[in-house]
């Protein structure tokens, strides 16, 4: 058994002759949570969709577990997105058994693990109804409950909270925090959000501005299952300046010169932001 | 609600009113218009003696046949179509083209081939109503919300199980739309082609009493077509309520 949950070796893409994402060579290890963070338009959906095989890359190769990826693996990587996904005629319950019946999940006890699934993320009571009577930040708990259900080695999620108010996201995130420890899961989360990637990750991956490549890599030591207290950390605010600095540059590069005012107090005093 | 419903009962009885007017006070001809009482008279004996049921059977027939043939040919073109979008850029232009050609043009055609009874007919109602089908099918089919179809495709969906669960539900609306559209202009078709030539059928009967100049008959059975539209459409849009459910 390998240690290696994901290696991405050299992969590129250009949409339309653009470049959007620069040679980027990666390895996630088994049963870590990676954040990949930077400027919008930096290729990290890009690396996240490739590595899911639902993009096939120009150039380079990826391997999940030693083995190469030329498409999607439903039995090994599942993918929670950042608009709701949940089919809107169907129930909660019914999507994620949609799931199970996608991934080709016997018929048998199909229901029971949609519902135990839907326990874990405390929905039950809303089994029975429709994503539109949820709101958004239930029906990501409902997405994230259909990739719990799908029982894969690897979830990758492509700013899963990204439309959800702050406060929301600040639950969501510890919820996935006491989640995921418990399951041993190997997670890559795409985010624009500092506060979150420092609060989530055991690395941070800070992408440069595009055609992006991974610029560097931030370990965050803490332990999981993390609690709002970790947030309010001193070791929190010296991870969570340091990629603040990392990213600023790349930020600039892509939105243009500075207006020194502005840049100042624009994103310098928000904690989870 | 109940205000919409009652103003639509107005309507109706105010074109009764204006009936009764014409034929009482403005002396119009009986031979254009008889009275509402004569028509309505009429129009009892008709269903009593059961005189009406052979025709309504033989246009409900054709009706059903039309329909059913445009829903089967529609639904499986706009499938087809739908699911490349070389074949949408190709076949839509070309079927909202020649959907804008009178199909009527071609009733002495049907004639000749498939005969004055109900053959006729339905190949009218069928290729009338095929064309809303088919667009209706194919606009439903390409407008699916693309994070649907990717997130799908990411948890294994085979190309018919992303048909079944995504595409077609996604689509439901609109080809419930394209159907009850289908179902109308079926409707319309078989009943022009029976009072062009035919030998039975409602709108056979309306064209042979007006021939005969019985004017009465004629309105009891144009009131007969107005009671079956209804009809029909009710039944419609129950199954455009059950298209919105979700």
């Amino acid at each position: 058994m390998t240690d290696i949950a994901i290696q991405i070796t050299e992969a590129a893409h250009r949409f339309g002759g653009v470049a959007a994402l620069a040679p980027t060579s990666l390895s996630v290890r088994r049963g870590e949570l990676l954040c990949l963070i930077g400027p919008s338009g930096c290729g990290k959906s890009t690396l996240l969709n490739i590595m899911g095989g639902l993009l096939a890359p120009e150039s380079g190769r990826t391997e999940i577990f030693g083995e190469a990826i030329t498409g999607p693996r439903p039995d090994r990587i599942a993918f929670v997105f950042q608009e709701s996904t949940l089919m809107p005629w169907n129930t909660i319950i019914e999507n994620i058994e949609l799931g199970l019946i996608f991934q080709g999940a016997a018929k048998a006890g199909r229901r029971e693990r949609a519902a135990e699934a839907l326990a874990a993320v405390g929905l039950s009571e809303f089994a029975n109804h429709y994503p539109s009577q949820l709101s958004g930040g239930m029906r990501q708990r409902a997405a994230l409950a259909r990739v719990l259900c799908l029982d894969t080695d690897i979830i990758l999620m492509d700013e899963p909270f990204g439309a959800l108010d702050e406060q929301t996201r600040m639950v969501l995130g510890e919820d996935l925090s006491v989640l995921l420890s418990r399951t041993g899961k190997t997670i890559v989360f795409v985010t624009h959000s500092l506060g979150e990637a420092v609060f989530l990750a055991d690395r941070v991956a800070v992408f440069s501005a595009r055609p992006g490549t991974i610029k560097t890599i931030v370990e965050v030591g803490a332990a999981h299952p993390r609690t709002p207290e970790f947030v309010t950390s001193a070791e929190f605010a010296v991870l969570r300046n340091r990629l603040y600095t990392e990213l600023h540059e790349e930020i600039r590069r892509t939105m243009g010169p500075e207006l020194r005012l502005a840049a100042a107090s624009a994103d310098g005093g928000r904690v989870a932001g | 609600m109940r205000a919409s419903r009652a103003i639509q009962l107005a309507f109706v009885a105010v074109l009764f009113a204006l009936w009764w007017q014409a034929t009482h006070g403005w002396h119009v001809s009986a031979l254009l218009l008889p009275t509402p009482l004569a028509v309505l008279l009429r129009a009892r004996v008709l269903i009593s003696s059961g005189e009406v049921w052979t025709p309504l059977a033989a246009t409900a027939i054709e009706v059903a046949g039309a329909f059913s043939l445009s829903a089967v040919i529609g639904l499986a073109l706009g499938v087809f179509i739908a699911r490349a979008g070389l074949r949408i850029r190709v076949a839509e232009p070309l079927l909202t083209a020649l959907n804008a050609i009178p199909a009527i043009l071609f009733f002495p055609l049907f004639t000749l081939v498939f005969g004055l009874g109900a053959g006729s007919k339905i190949a009218l109602g069928a290729t009338i109503g095929v064309f809303p089908i088919a667009l209706n099918t194919i606009s439903g089919l390409s407008n699916v919300e693309r994070p649907l179809i990717t997130a799908a495709i990411s948890m294994g969906a085979s190309r018919m199980a992303l048909l079944r669960h995504v595409l077609l539900p996604a689509a439901a609306p609109s080809v419930l739309a394209g159907l009850r559209i289908g179902l109308t202009l079926s409707f319309l078709a078989v009943l022009g082609g029976e009072t062009i030539a035919s030998f039975d059928g409602l709108g056979h009967q309306i064209a042979d009493a007006a021939d005969n100049m019985e004017a009465a008959t004629m309105y009891a059975y144009i009131l007969v077509v107005v009671l079956v539209a209804a009809v029909l459409n009710q039944a419609l849009a129950r199954l455009d309520g059950f298209g919105q459910r979700r």
